[in-house]
């Protein structure tokens, strides 16, 4: 295999290939497609969230000028179709899954009831005003004591406890019935999502005469969604293209199978016009997905000289009223990132996932792990200051030691085998950031009261895994013109996979960026994928490229040999033209020309299987300042240090940790999805729901390591999308605690506003009087 | 989130205005800058049949300074106070009020007029024009009078502005070099509304005793308001340390902190008692983070 | 009860004569009726401010503006900010370099902001363009890149100003 990284492209900070459309407004969103003759969607949702539905009074609505259909559960074919499961497939979910429309009940506020098509967005609106909802309202189910109130989601269940997971590893009642010292402590993450600056979007264009379905909008798992909705639609899945366009950005929300991704194409096929709906914000907010409403009670034995013996873990996921196709991810993941990068051989772990009456739960950007994280640093410094060790020397004593790479966790969830972390070396950029943060430097400062506030450091470490397997694909082709295009499995969210895609395709062909086009867009170029989720798109996106390139490689000489009528053996490939060592050479122009027309391009597909994802971790530090009168927390410097293995883009690295640090900045300080005990939603704006801006987080910085190659990959290459948020709550948690110690005031919840802080502190004063 | 069914005009003078106004009667709704008004049409929570766009009416704009205040024309933007080369010389307080008002592309729109007819509880002006003591000048069939900023604001989104009847300045009393005043306002971030905002000033006599003390809140359950009692207790008083510290415990007494998902009751009772404090102490040169001398 | 209204404007340095409905909003007219779809709608209530356009020389929300008050008005949008020979612009070729865009949605919206403060304060400091900033929301970034291109293209709009002066 040639050398990964010989021609200077990866590892280079490279300008963006797609910045040009989006500097120029010449990007294409979903909501910018325009096709001749559509039509336009809103949809009904419940404005109640749990109740059997009476009627709906649409004939109103239908009167309406410019109305042209509404489609509610009566025109669905039986059964109605449900959101299959795409992760943590287990049949205990089964019962909760979603139908792609409510029939009998509603059971969030924000399920659909039904869709409008009319002639624009403003009359389909107009529309939905017109419709009588009865709905006969029955208990909501709101807190994590869910089955306490006698009221069910699923009655056929007759409980709201969707899933009970246990894992073990060694003897931890041992552990604790000898430890010298434990301490026990209940945790809450709260209810908060990504909130992409676009909303959801689609764009559906039924071809009735040969059955087919164009459908636009589509992002990160298509495939996957293309299957789904072939068979919910009882059709073959080539005759569905699910094209992505550009996308406003993932996170981890966008792309999965939503109630709509059935609805509008069906709506498509009913008005026999193309069909586009975009989701307003407000829908936004109640209809895709939450995450991080995740508690836990965790337990932790220690010996007197801070050695951690043992850790026990009751996790709880709040799933919302539905499983959708990833929502199991979050508590398990929760559960099985407790014990994060540290030698504990006694552990015990349960998880929950409950159901409750409000919007369902999925993936969001280091899912499970922003909340495990929080979780067990906080416990970790609560230990340290019983034991009156420094909190840095207690991690320091049970920091997983390079010499113990690889460790297995064992099988810590219900669903994935084994859990091994690879390579690493944990120390070096443990001390590295301690360095950076100056944390001897700031001992004498820590918990001090100057100028009026009270100023602390914390830290965290992390482990965070990527690249999931099984597999992705990639396809190469050789254009008329001699240019490459190279179609991937992966998903465009933002991340410049244009750019970095092309890096590797060119060091792995010795050919300049501009050689190449990337081609994510459409699910009729590529037989199958995977898909951009969890760190991925390098990782094993990257290294199909690096396979199909090696393939491509291998026909051009193919081709080249039987054009010369040379030997494969006498010929290389270099500088874009295929030499034989009798100095002849043809180039790639002239190698597309010699196809004859029966033959189509040049093309090979390329594969990367994996097993096992590969783990990053790395170290957060934070320096705060806390104002005890009211509650505000400044953050005066914080620095991000994780091992990625290997930065394909630097620049695009950097981005991508400081990205996902403000964004956890925001999951810690300002953004909450707020339910009252009706289960009616009152952040559904952008006026309620807050998210950091440019005058929030001025200090702050990332070092990206390249310390330890991944052994999974070609590349090297860890997981570098989602490290930089999974440690920020943990991080800020303990900063605020070390600011606050003298008061007594330890943050044990998120989101650590204003006044949340002002209450631990006054709770605390209260207390103590 | 589209806009509800709604027609549109744009009367050149404001007679016209006025005229289209006592037409249209509860049909119709004025729209200068539009900042507050429009978000409520795109959440459906108004539905007017028709807009009657003041934005063109140049009678209602311009800044004026003279010996006898400030007098602001209602369409006002601003940023036309945060660009007035002597306003922030005129009137410091109001002056620092506008600085924290919403956001760059808003406060190029919202207008001085919009945001006192909108009278919203958290919002600045509102405040200020009871705060100072403005006058209101408003334009009717039967033609201009004035009245007093206690007769014109109400309470939370309520104004005493009849419905056919339009802003057309808000008049600031004359502002003394020598007054001493403060604004402190806290937000969840920059150009957010307040969660609590103060504003104290007052005049000095010849004993360094405060003269005619006014003090705003926002943050209180029936919106903006003076809190007379803290009034009361500052004036004639030198403001030292231990006076606000009493006049803070007093504010907190004296208020009705409203509530929200934002803010419960007894954090904003703080909060407001914070304000006050740190609006006295900047107003009387204190650092409240260092020690008495 | 809506109905159209005649209105012409000049857009990009372009005049339309156009009819826009009274219900619509200019950021939707923009968007559906000229197909100027550079222009983003992330909220319609007025935070976001990915709909940022320049009105008379003035950054505004275009989700807060009927179609019928830009009747007259002279608008530049982010495909109005190239320079005359189509190449990218000062503040373009900053942000391309320091990386400070991601999925692309907000940056429209971020460059007509930086346009219009840097062409009217062209010494703004930092603390001036992290304020004016402060109005436009970027879920990808976390801001520092964004600061960086601005700052650096700063000093293109600082040597137009003197030059005119």
């Amino acid at each position: 295999m040639t050398p990964v990284g010989s021609g200077g492209l990866i590892g280079a900070s490279i300008e963006r290939v797609e910045d040009q459309r989006f500097l120029t407004g010449r990007g294409q969103y979903v909501a910018d497609l325009d096709i001749p003759g559509a039509l336009h969607a809103a949809v009904l949702r419940s404005p109640v969230a749990h109740g059997r539905i009476v009627s709906l009074g649409l004939d109103a609505a239908r009167a309406l000028p410019g109305v042209h259909a509404i489609v509610t559960a009566a025109d669905i074919p039986r059964p109605i179709p449900t959101i299959p499961l795409r992760l943590v497939p287990l049949p205990e979910f089964d019962p909760y899954l979603q139908p792609i429309i409510a029939a009998d009940k509603v059971r969030y506020v924000g399920e659909p009831l039904a869709v409008i098509v009319a002639d624009s967005r403003s009359i389909a609106e107009d529309a939905l005003d017109l419709i009588e909802i009865d709905i006969e309202s029955l208990p909501p189910v709101g807190d994590k004591d869910v089955d306490e109130g006698g009221s069910f989601l699923f009655e056929e269940t007759g409980t709201n406890v969707a899933l009970r997971f246990h894992a073990r590893s060694g003897d931890p009642d041992k552990a604790f019935a000898e430890a010298a010292y434990t301490r026990k402590e209940t945790f809450r993450s709260h209810r908060h999502t990504a909130a992409p600056m676009e909303t959801r979007g689609l764009l559906a264009q039924w071809d009735a005469s040969g059955q087919k379905l164009k459908l636009y909008g589509a992002a990160k798992v298509p495939y996957f969604n293309r299957r789904a909705l072939s068979r919910m639609m009882n059709l073959p899945e080539e005759n569905l293209d699910l094209i992505e366009v550009d996308v406003g950005g993932g996170f981890g929300v966008r792309g999965e199978f939503y109630p709509e991704d059935y609805l509008i194409p069906f709506a498509s096929r009913v008005v026999g016009r193309p069909v586009k709906w975009i989701e307003d914000r407000r829908e936004h907010l109640m209809a895709t997905n939450h995450s991080r409403d995740v508690g836990a009670t965790v337990e932790i034995a220690c010996a007197l000289d801070g050695t951690i013996t043992g850790l026990r873990g009751d996790v709880f996921g709040d799933m919302g009223a539905y499983i959708r196709t990833n929502g199991g991810v979050v508590p398990t993941a929760a559960g099985m990132f407790l014990q994060g990068p540290y030698r504990i051989a006694n552990v015990d772990i349960t998880v929950l996932a409950l159901m409750t009456n409000k919007t369902p739960v999925g993936t969001y950007r280091g899912p499970g792990r922003f909340e495990a994280n929080f979780f067990r640093e906080r416990l970790f410094d609560m230990v340290a200051a019983d034991l009156k060790i420094d909190p840095a020397e207690f991690r320091r004593i049970n920091l997983i030691r390079e010499d113990e790479l690889p460790y297995s966790i064992g099988k810590r969830t219900p669903h994935l085998p084994e859990a091994v972390y690879d390579t690493g070396d944990y120390h070096t950029a443990f001390e590295r950031c301690l360095t950076e943060i100056d944390w001897q430097g700031k001992a004498a400062i820590q918990g001090k009261l100057i100028d009026g506030r009270y100023h602390g450091v914390g830290i965290a470490s992390f482990v965070e895994n990527g690249g999931a397997g099984p597999k992705e694909t990639s396809r190469f082709v050789l254009e008329k013109d001699g240019s490459i295009s190279v179609a991937t499995g992966s998903s465009l969210l933002g991340q410049g996979l244009e750019t970095t895609l092309a890096q590797i395709a060119g060091d792995a062909l010795g050919l300049p960026l501009t050689a190449f086009r990337i081609d994510h867009r459409s699910t009729s170029r590529l037989a199958d994928g995977l898909g951009s989720y969890h760190g991925r798109s390098i990782i094993v996106g990257g290294s199909a490229v690096i396979d199909g390139a090696e393939k491509f490689r291998t026909a051009l000489i193919e081709a080249a040999a039987n054009l010369l009528g040379r030997p494969n053996s006498e010929l290389r490939f270099e500088n874009g033209l295929v030499i034989s060592e009798t100095g002849a050479s043809i180039s790639l122009t002239e190698i597309a020309a010699s196809r004859r027309p029966d033959e189509g391009p040049l093309a090979v597909d390329g594969i990367f299987r994996v097993n096992n994802p590969t783990y990053s971790y790395g170290t957060h530090a934070a320096y705060v300042a806390v104002d005890p009168d009211t509650g505000r927390v400044e953050l005066l410097d914080y620095v991000a240090v994780e091992d990625v293995g290997r930065a394909i883009n630097p620049m695009i690295v950097s981005g991508q940790a400081i990205g996902a640090l403000v964004q956890g900045l925001g999951g810690v300080f300002l953004d909450h999805l707020i339910y009252d005990d009706q289960c009616q939603l009152l952040t559904a704006s952008f006026a309620d729901y807050l998210m950091p801006t440019a005058t929030d987080f001025p200090s702050l910085r990332s070092v990206a390591l390249e310390l330890r190659l991944s052994p999974t990959n070609p590349l090297g290459a860890k997981s570098a999308g989602e490290g930089g948020m999974v440690p920020v709550a943990a991080t800020i948690g303990n900063a605020v605690g070390a600011a606050l110690r003298s008061l007594g005031a330890q943050p044990r919840a998120l989101p650590l506003s204003p006044p949340t802080i002002w209450s631990l502190i006054h709770e605390e004063k209260e207390r103590t009087q | 989130m589209k806009l509800p069914d709604v027609d549109y005009i744009r009367p050149k003078t404001l007679k016209e205005a006025l005229d289209l106004l006592s037409a249209h009667g509860d049909d119709a709704k004025l729209i200068a800058g539009g900042q507050s008004l429009m978000p409520m049409l795109a959440f459906r929570l108004l539905a007017p049949k028709i807009l009657i766009d003041i934005g063109g009416l140049s009678e209602l704009r311009g800044i004026e300074i003279t010996d006898t205040g400030v007098r602001l024309g209602a369409r006002t933007t601003w940023h036309d106070i945060e660009r007035h080369p002597s306003l922030k010389t005129a009137h410091p307080l109001l002056a620092a009020a506008i600085a924290h008002v919403a956001h760059y592309q808003i406060r190029n729109r919202g207008t001085a007029g919009g945001s006192l007819a909108h009278c919203d509880p958290v919002a600045e002006f509102p405040t200020m024009v009871l705060t100072c003591e403005a006058e209101v000048v408003v334009a009717g069939q039967d033609g201009e009078r004035v009245m007093i900023a206690s007769d014109f604001v109400l309470g939370p989104m309520t104004t005493a502005l009849p419905a056919d009847e339009i802003i057309t300045a808000i008049r600031f009393p004359v502002w003394p070099k020598a007054r001493r005043w403060g604004f402190e306002e806290f937000a969840r971030r920059r150009g957010d509304f307040a969660m609590a905002a103060a504003a104290i000033f007052y005049d000095l006599d010849g004993e360094q005793r405060a003269v005619d003390p006014h003090m705003g809140i926002i943050g209180d359950a029936d919106g903006a308001r003076r809190l007379t009692e803290v009034e009361d207790l500052l004036a004639g008083q030198r403001i030292t340390r231990t006076l606000i510290a009493e006049a803070r415990a007093l504010a907190e007494r004296s208020t009705t902190p409203s509530e929200d998902i934002h803010a419960p009751a007894p954090y904003r009772r703080a909060l407001i008692g914070t304000m006050v404090e740190r609006a006295l102490a900047a107003s009387a040169g204190i650092n409240l983070a260092t020690a008495a001398a | 009860m809506s109905r159209k209204i005649d209105i012409s404007l000049t857009v990009n340095g372009r005049r339309h004569a156009h009819a826009a409905d009274t219900r619509t909003t200019f950021a939707d007219f923009l968007r559906d009726d000229l197909r100027l779809t550079g222009t983003h709608v992330g909220c319609e209530h007025g935070v976001c401010g990915a709909c940022t356009v320049i009105v008379n020389g003035e950054a505004v929300r275009s989700c807060l503006m009927l179609a019928p008050q830009a009747d007259g008005a002279t608008v530049v949008t982010i495909e109005g900010l190239c320079e005359p020979d189509g190449e990218l612009g000062p503040l373009q070729r900053a942000f391309r370099k320091h990386h400070a865009l991601q999925c692309g949605f907000c940056t429209p919206g971020i460059l007509t902001t930086a346009h219009a403060l840097l062409t009217q304060e062209p010494d703004a400091d930092e603390a001036r363009i992290r304020e004016v900033l402060s109005g436009n929301i970027c879920r990808c970034t976390g801001y520092v890149t964004i600061i960086q291109a601005i700052l650096e293209a700063r000093e293109s709009y600082r040597s137009k100003a003197s030059a005119q002066s």
